[in-house]
């Protein structure tokens, strides 16, 4: 296939490329992404979905795409451009395109779009996103199993729902392990800078934790994890390669065959504005291979892993308390989406005061 | 505990010391290079690739060094040559450096690289607390310091120091005594260049040993900073990238020790911190302008 890189001058896509697939009469996807494809991580993880559909359905089909769109006025310029150029269907997929999405979708009745991690639909705007949290769960009850501190250090971008909702499912899966596990975390304020990630991680071994879990999306500090002997979780893809010694597992974003699906529906013609929250169940949440830990902890993790997949059981099933100890959600009850998605509020045993 | 602080603020502070004396040679002599960032992302990649390609660390950083000399050379024709305006040029640098090392790097993302070996002196490097932080670094640790003390040997106790600040004070008094305004420019905007690339080449080899792309994370802007920040003294500078780093490093551990403070404030820190000393550096408004290279930023077309 033949691939013209085209370098846009202007503003708008200061540091962006667009790549296009030369074609005619076929149906133009096209994606957005936030950050650049090569960070090995959420941008990354949605570009391998993009190749999936390529090589999928790379016969009826071609795709183009925008990287490092900061979100913003940068973010509808963009998108109005991939509207205006032909595409079809067009995948935003950063929660700070939400508002320009629905803007241009507003201009754009003919052309679909899809949001990711978002909450506004439109009658062609389309909503999906991934249930992290339940890998979170597994990796808190891998932590708590193979801390011998009893204490894991947690890394964290910004204090948004998905943050927050990753941090309360780590620690509901620790407790139900062990439920004096204690967790100390540290807000870098960024998604992306390997150098500040690193020296958290340092920060936080050296206060104490023998376990490094990470929202953030370097590898940086599971090599730091790596040098010193100790433990941690990869985040986004796979990051084995980069601690073969102390990743244990990581939380994988497969996009891919949500991708090929939606193309699939544009296609056929049955494409319709949905609200898609997969996970581990659909194949939307892969946790690569348990390694370096006791075959004791990797029964659990894949009984775990089996039950939550089968959607036997879910990680936010109460008795459910908050950090004062007030009981949020009772014995038995599953906190409904809605609520996850807004959640900003710690649950017991966090020691942390949640950044306003 | 202030062992492991100590040794975690050393690998924060030397990218950027490495890269701001670069840059402080540059604007001494009269020439602003906002491509920093640009030539230090170049450093870190092309660093990373000969690492991984050769499995020598050293090799890496010879070609860190090469690459940020190459870019910056560039920037040295355009804004010395052509006279182009610098901070423009500059400014593209950045966006060119940043775009082609991700062009160049995409083979090596999700590469795993190999990290420059910390010195290890039998005896020296055991002593208890200040063995490690004295005799147990990597060896750019030791250069950045060498360079800090060449540097300012060279500006303030050599003639070709002398000439240099002649250059940035006032390019057309140096032309007419007869020095090669251009020629003093280029070699300063080179070496400036290999000193970024240097910076760059750490990251990417002793800091956190991988590649993606925008690895710099905004560092080479932190060293311009600090050059003014400086007042374009070398040994100011030392200061300013260790305080930076001190900060940086010590909001982490403040973080998780659950002072109440919220984390904002504490992320903003570093940057407050240079605030204000810079605040308190220029009220000696005297000292702070007899400093300032008074050509700096200004284009030079020699008269014939």
């Amino acid at each position: 296939m033949k691939k013209i890189l085209l370098l846009a001058g202007t503003a708008l896509a200061l540091a962006a490329g667009t790549m296009t697939a030369s074609a005619q009469e076929k149906l133009k996807a096209c994606w957005v992404y936030v950050g650049p494809i090569g960070d090995f991580g959420y941008s990354y993880q949605h570009d391998q979905g993009r190749l999936q559909v390529e090589k999928e359905l790379g016969d009826k089909v071609e795709t183009a795409y925008l990287e490092n769109v900061s979100e913003g006025p940068d973010a509808e310029r963009a998108i109005e451009r991939f509207a205006r150029e032909g595409c079809k269907i067009v995948f935003t997929t950063s929660f700070g395109f939400m508002d320009p999405t629905i803007k241009v979708a507003k201009k754009y009745p003919d052309v679909k779009f899809e949001h990711a991690t978002g909450f506004k639909k439109a009658d062609n705007v389309a909503i999906y996103n991934a249930r992290f949290y339940e890998g979170r769960y597994v990796i808190g009850q891998i932590a708590a199993k193979e801390s011998k501190a009893g204490l894991a250090g947690y890394i964290v971008s910004f204090p948004i729902p998905e943050v927050v909702m990753g941090i309360n499912a780590f620690m509901l899966g620790a407790q139900s392990v062990n439920p004096d596990f204690k967790v100390k975390i540290v807000w870098v304020n960024t998604w992306f800078d390997p150098g500040k990630e690193a020296d958290a991680a340092k920060a936080l071994f050296d206060q104490g934790a023998d376990i490094i879990v990470q929202h953030t999306d370097s590898t940086a500090p599971l090599q730091i994890a790596e040098e010193r002997g100790l433990k941690g979780f990869g985040q986004s893809s796979d990051m084995i390669k980069f601690a073969p010694k102390a990743q244990m597992t990581s939380i994988v974003d497969d996009w891919g065959p949500y991708y090929v699906k939606r193309v699939q529906a544009m296609l056929d013609g049955t494409w319709s504005s949905t609200d898609t929250w997969e996970g581990m169940k659909e194949g939307a949440v892969v946790l690569p291979p348990f390694a370096n830990m006791s075959d004791e902890t990797k029964k659990l993790a894949e009984e775990t892993y089996a039950k939550i997949k089968s959607g036997e059981f879910h990680p936010f099933t109460g008795p459910i308390f908050d950090q004062a100890g007030a009981e949020k959600y009772p014995a038995g009850a599953v906190v409904p989406d809605g609520d996850l998605l807004g959640m900003l509020w710690y649950v017991k045993g966090v020691d942390d005061k949640l950044p306003q | 505990m202030l062992e492991a602080i100590i040794l975690t603020v050393i690998t924060a502070a030397t990218p950027l010391l490495l890269a701001a004396i670069g840059e402080l040679v540059v604007e001494r002599s009269g020439v602003l290079n906002l491509g920093v960032e640009g030539m230090m992302v170049m450093g870190a990649v092309a660093g990373f690739a000969i690492t991984v390609s050769t499995g020598s660390p050293l090799l890496g950083i010879v070609a860190g060094l090469v690459a940020g000399l190459a870019v910056s050379l560039i920037f040295g024709f355009v804004t010395l040559t052509l006279v182009a305006n610098q901070v423009a040029s500059g400014l593209a640098l950045t966006l060119f450096g940043l775009g082609l090392s991700g062009l160049l790097g995409e083979g090596f993302v999700g590469t795993p690289g190999i990290k420059l070996p910390s010195l290890s002196i039998p005896g020296l490097t055991d002593i208890p607390y200040v063995g490690r932080i004295l005799f147990g670094q990597d060896i750019l640790v030791y250069v950045s310091f060498a360079l800090v003390l060449a540097v300012s040997w060279f500006l303030f106790r050599t003639r070709g120091g002398l000439v240099l600040r002649a250059v940035g004070d006032n390019h057309v008094s140096a032309h007419a005594l007869g020095y090669k305004v251009i020629r003093v420019r280029y070699l300063a905007v080179m070496f400036g260049g290999a000193c970024a690339g240097l910076g760059g080449a750490y990251l990417s080899i002793a800091y956190t040993p991988l590649w993606v792309e925008n690895m710099t994370a905004g560092r080479g802007w932190i060293a311009l900073a600090l050059v003014v920040f400086s007042s374009w003294l070398p040994s100011r500078l030392v200061i300013g990238a260790y305080l930076f780093g001190a900060v940086t490093i010590l909001q982490l551990h403040a973080q998780p020790l659950g002072l109440g403070v919220p984390s904002q404030f504490l992320s903003m820190l570093p940057y407050l911190a240079t605030v204000v000393v810079l605040v308190a550096i220029s009220g000696n408004r005297r000292a702070t302008r007899f400093n300032t290279p008074a050509c700096l930023g200004a284009p030079f077309v020699p008269d014939r």
